[in-house]
């Protein structure tokens, strides 16, 4: 074996900070994911509120116009990128390897890193609000308002910067879980056996992999046309603004399925343990995901029904788009043919995925009623779209979250969150949530255009935003009583035991909270619903097994310092390139930024294994 | 990227498909490196024929047997890649070093090219901000030169480690992973030759 | 509720065939929607009320499925979908395409928008000779089909009379095209309805349906010159117009000096119910308000940030000035 002489050895127990530095942990990751993504969330969500004080009263004065623009944008942009998108990954993090009966994923590594880059993300993007000006011009940066004539600060470029670094993490993320997934199933876990969240999971990875891309060549043209000059969407330079949409919405629209498939998912795991029955049409409601996931790619220019595509390409894609909401249907009637006739448990998780339906239907509802391009055309960019937008994202993957968390939070702590405490936060939520946004279908349709910071009050539209604003404080209230709930059950909930709700799939089947090496030993899997199955069937001496202590040595990988250095490259590249032409100084980070990614690429090729008879040992 | 050692031998773990994880990752990163040399091509197809304010066109600075000869060592450059390989496998690590050294630099050789290409464009009036061709023309060629560039390193550091005995045929993934990229970079210029330049200069194919 | 009618931009208040077209799609879609809302949700809480959990229960039966229901879950919805797509795609198609173009004789209105403000030119085969541009304010003849072209001068924009037509955008390098119509009689108002900067909220304008004897006298009007003022505070305005104020710089009045059109034409500025794009009553001392600050007005407008007498403190309009230039404005009728 040739060794190089390597100066830095691999972390063998750290521990504090330096523990989670190091972590290669894909339950640690989890964690990580879901704290981070939880306070960006917060963020946001003061920014909706700024929104929608200033929107309280018409012709206010609380907020100007040039906040106000950075605001919409930037809660936009959190909202989707900095919450929704990593809470899911904290659930694919934490759950995927437990529900295939792996004990890691298949790059645990490239796992750190990509949360650790996310963080760079997440960094570059905030900042912004303190540096100058956050991007002020939509979540959807539409040309040519990004461009330097008209944008001059720094605000769109640390867009730019922060949405390519969080493509690298998102991608890195959705390699490793496609890897994992297809690769690393316990025995007898074929496809058709493995939980509805997996197979989510998997789709969404392959949307991620193929939709990102786009997106990245989108922001490489728009950055190289605000700093090196190019012409791509300068319009005196030939350049189209339907590029960009074109190029951002065949990424966009896939990225709304990324951000409710991961939903979906969650609820196709709690129904059916609430019910206590199985999914109702398991092959129906895999080959929906799939469906969706492939017809989500030929809808894209719904968001372009008026910008003059023409009717018969409007046609076509009001036709596509109508398509895509027959299979999103069936997994709604799936779920609930999975209620009917079972035994439902009303605890929270339940609660948050009947909310879930409600709300989604909704959603999914006024989504139809943008899909018919004609009568979008008084729909499209007023506060109608607001109000769809925010009943499936919202109402949608958020609830979805919501059940999700108190659904894993045993599995994850090893204590339960109070009951009655998530059942009163649940109801604010919905109940809030309700209040702000449903009024915004009438704004839309009396008028009211979106992104606007002020109105007169002669439009009539006083009395519903005043209502919405309200709507608010349900919601903070209820986000409050949840945090409140999470931070102190962490530590004084009551003690779970490993299968708290009597669930169906092998997360379960091991101890609460989850040890080191996951399982003693790997299940072997002899149907769906595995262990459900087994323990009904009273063949439970592989249950058993993994809830006791090991008896021999569980070889587990160490943890590292690459990861972290690495994303800490792309952090001080990331500010390098929006500060690349103002001085020599934003060239030499961009520069010492990319040497750091070099560096941490060969240190963590050529990272010494860990040695077996040292580490990781049970 | 060659890895000394890893988590523990890759030929013995146990994969649910067969394939190897570390394969796989490569193929999946492929999928979207696709995906990127699509959108690329796709804007320089979309605005392909709008020149907007003067500024040379294809017909004005392309040189179809200039690059074509680049074009013909890239390609020779994969098949090099594949001979290293071979080699590698049937435990001629001379040989192998005799290959990967060659396609590294029958890559650097077509990168010379691109560069001797990009410095005629400029001196002929065509940089990015000249017109929409400009831009799309260097930033879809730039990007796959850059593609290659790294290629280029990864393959050198493949040739500077076996000099010290760090490739052998048990680790022949390590170069099996980097002959995949390096085909791959072949393939998109494929495309982008006959896109861009045949095309570009005659439309009527 | 959003049916309120009386609300100047509700889509409810339909004046023409395309915004009818429009709402008849949307009440026939919202039937369906509310029909498949209420059949969904009263199953969802019946399940959950009669299958809730008691103590006693012992599992229930493991059933994984029915391939007839999926079979019919998935057909009827397609069937209802089927029911949606074909007016979609009639509505969209009769609402494209103009049933008389400028070509076959009817009126053609070129709107170019800009940061924030509009400016409209016509081509009216009925009145050939007249050649009319306008700022802000926009008449059309009632019971008659108008051709839109919409044109940009910097960013997205879009054109929207809610009462009129859905919306169109107006996208740089391209020029998208709609027709609208009114057989109403009367004033409706329209919004910039694509984000383009930051008085994005504040890009409006009206829209006036006059009879066709109202419509050409109107047009004779925008078409001429304007008239030199009789009283010296008007002159005294004009002259400060068209000399230290600069205002000639960025406005047009027509038959003056001032020719530019970097800002809305002023040459009928008088005749306009409203001030900076649709946003402010025509009064005497709106129009003052709006001289002494126009900031505070419309944050962001070009005037405030770019005109000398807004950023030079030294140049500053003071009060009798502003009263000449008020003076004069009210004479561009």
């Amino acid at each position: 074996m040739v060794s190089i002489p390597f100066p830095v050895v691999r972390p063998l127990k750290p521990v504090g900070i330096w523990g989670w530095l190091t972590t290669i942990d894909h339950k640690k990751i989890g964690v990580l994911y879901g704290t981070t993504a939880f306070i960006l969330f917060l963020t946001g969500g003061v920014e909706a509120l700024l929104i929608r004080l200033q929107l309280a009263i018409p012709n206010n004065t609380l907020i100007a116009p040039e906040v106000y623009n950075q605001l919409f944008t930037m809660h936009g942009t959190t909202m989707i990128f900095l919450a929704i998108m990593p809470l899911g990954a904290a659930f694919f993090n934490f759950v995927i390897p437990l529900q295939i009966g792996a004990r890691d994923v298949a790059f645990p590594r490239l796992n750190a890193f990509s949360f650790w880059t996310f963080l760079a993300g997440a960094i570059i993007l905030k900042m912004s609000w303190v540096l100058g000006g956050a991007p002020n011009a939509g979540w959807f940066g539409y040309a040519p308002i990004t461009g330097k004539i008209f944008n001059l600060g720094h605000g769109i470029d640390f867009w730019i910067v922060g949405l390519q670094v969080l493509g690298v993490a998102s991608l890195a993320a959705a390699f490793n879980f496609i890897v994992t997934i297809v690769n690393m199933r316990a025995p007898g876990l074929t496809l058709m056996r493995m939980p509805i969240f997996t197979w989510m999971t998997l789709i969404t990875s392959i949307l991620l992999v193929l939709a990102f891309p786009v997106i990245t060549v989108a922001l490489i043209e728009l950055m190289f046309d605000r700093t090196f000059g190019t012409v791509f969407f300068v319009t005196s330079g030939g350049g189209d603004p339907l590029l960009w949409q074109h190029l951002f919405w065949v990424f966009g629209h896939p990225e709304v399925y990324i951000l409710i498939l991961p939903a979906m998912g969650i609820i196709s795991e709690i129904i059916p343990t609430f019910s206590r029955k199985p999914i109702f049409g398991y092959n129906v409601v895999v080959l929906s995901g799939v469906i969706i996931g492939f017809l989500g790619w030929m809808v894209w220019s719904h968001h372009m029904f008026t910008v003059g595509l023409g009717p018969i390409a409007n046609s076509i894609f009001a036709i596509t788009t109508m398509l895509i909401a027959i299979p999103t249907g069936v997994k709604i009637f799936n779920w609930i043919a999975t209620l009917w006739k079972g035994s439902i448990d009303l605890k929270s998780p339940m609660l948050y995925s009947i909310g879930f339906i409600v709300l989604f239907v909704i959603g999914g509802l006024s989504g139809t009623m943008h899909s018919s391009a004609a009568s979008d055309a008084q729909q499209q960019d007023t506060y109608f779209i607001v109000a769809h937008i925010h009943y499936v994202l919202f109402g949608g993957s958020l609830f979805a979250i919501f059940a999700g968390i108190h659904y894993w939070f045993p599995k994850v702590t090893g204590r339960l969150m109070n009951e009655l405490s998530g059942r009163i936060s649940f109801l604010l939520l919905f109940v809030g949530m309700n209040i702000t946004f449903f009024p915004m279908h009438f704004l839309g349709l009396d008028g009211m255009p979106r992104r606007t910071y002020t109105y007169s009050s002669e439009m009539g539209w006083d009395l519903w935003n005043l209502v919405a604003t309200l709507g608010v404080f349900f919601i903070i209230a209820a986000v409050l009583l949840f945090l409140h709930n999470v931070t102190r059950s962490w530590r004084k909930g009551e003690k779970a035991d490993s299968d708290p709700w009597d669930g169906r799939t092998l997360e379960w089947s091991i101890p609460s909270p989850v040890p080191e090496y996951n399982f003693v030993e790997i299940p072997i899997v002899k149907s769906r619903d595995d262990f459900w199955e087994k323990k009904r069937s009273g063949d439970t001496a592989e249950i058993e097994l993994n809830l006791r202590e090991p008896t021999g040595d569980i070889h587990l990988p160490q943890p590292s310092y690459w990861p972290a250095f690495a994303s800490l490259g792309m952090l001080i590249g990331g500010f390098g390139l929006v500060y690349l032409l103002d001085s020599m100084l934003g060239l030499l980070a961009a520069v010492v930024g990319g040497m750091i990614i070099m560096i941490s690429i060969y240190a963590w090729s050529f990272e010494p294994v860990n040695d077996p008879d040292v580490s990781g040992h049970h | 990227m060659a890895n000394l050692n890893t988590t523990h031998s890759e030929h013995e773990e146990h994969t649910t498909t067969g394939l190897n994880n570390r394969k796989m990752l490569m193929w999946a990163f492929l999928g979207s490196d696709c995906m990127f040399f699509a959108a690329l091509i796709a804007t320089y197809v979309i605005y392909s024929g709008q020149i907007v304010g003067g500024g040379p066109v294809p017909e004005d600075v392309f040189s179809i047997p200039v690059t074509s000869v680049s074009t013909f060592v890239l390609l020779m450059s994969s098949m090099s890649m594949v001979l290293a390989y071979s080699a590698l496998v049937r435990g001629q690590i001379k040989n192998f070093q005799i290959w990967i050294l060659s396609t590294a630099f029958l890559g650097m050789t077509f990168i010379g090219f691109q560069v001797f290409e990009f410095r005629d464009f400029v001196l002929h009036g065509l940089t990015p901000k000249t017109n929409l061709f400009g831009s799309t023309f260097f930033v879809l060629t730039g990007f796959h030169g850059a593609h290659v560039t790294l290629g280029i390193i990864w393959l050198l550091s493949l040739y500077f480690f076996s000099l010290r005995g760090g490739v052998t045929p048990e680790r022949h993934l390590d170069v099996d992973l980097a002959a995949l990229y390096w085909h791959f970079v072949d393939v998109v210029w494929i495309v982008i030759f006959t896109v861009v330049y045949l095309l570009g200069v005659f439309p009527g194919i | 509720m959003g049916c309120t009618p009386d609300h100047p931009q509700s889509t409810f208040n339909v004046a023409g065939p395309v915004a009818e077209s429009q709402l008849t799609l949307f009440y026939w879609i919202l039937a369906a929607a509310v029909f498949v809302f209420v059949i969904v949700t009263a199953i969802l809480f019946w399940a959950v009320f009669r299958y809730r959990r008691k103590v006693s229960d012992k599992d229930p039966e493991q059933i994984h499925g029915n391939t007839k229901l999926e079979i019919a879950w998935t057909i009827l919805p397609a069937i209802i979908l089927v029911f949606v797509a074909i007016p979609t795609v009639i509505t969209i198609f009769d609402n494209a395409n103009s049933p008389c173009t400028y070509e076959e004789g009817c009126l053609e209105v070129t709107v170019e928008a800009a940061q924030w403000f509009w400016n409209f030119t016509y081509k009216d085969p009925s009145n050939p000779d007249l050649e009319v541009m306008t700022s802000n304010e926009m008449r059309i003849p009632v019971d008659e089909v108008v051709n839109i072209r919409l044109t940009s001068r910097d960013v997205l924009h879009s054109f929207w009379i809610p009462n009129i037509a859905g919306k169109l955008d107006i996208v740089p390098n391209h020029v998208n095209t709609m027709w609208i119509q009114s057989n109403i009689e009367g004033e409706f108002y329209a919004q910039c309805a694509e984000f383009c900067g930051i008085a994005h909220a504040l890009m409006s304008f009206r829209v006036y349906a006059d009879s066709r004897d109202e419509f050409n006298e109107w047009m004779k009007l925008q078409a001429t010159e304007a008239s030199i003022p009789a009283e010296p505070l008007a002159l005294e305005g004009k002259k400060l117009f068209e000399g230290e104020k600069q205002c000639y710089a960025c406005h047009k009045v027509m038959g003056t000096k001032a020719r530019s059109n970097v800002g809305p034409d002023l040459t009928h500025v008088a005749s306009r119910t409203q001030l900076a794009a649709g946003i402010l009553d025509n009064t005497q001392d709106n129009l003052r308000k709006w001289l002494e600050d126009p900031e505070s007005i419309k944050p962001g407008n070009k005037m405030a940030r770019q005109a000398t007498v807004y950023t030079d403190e030294t140049k500053k309009l003071n009060d009798p000035e502003i009263s000449a230039l008020v003076a004069y404005l009210q004479t561009l009728k």
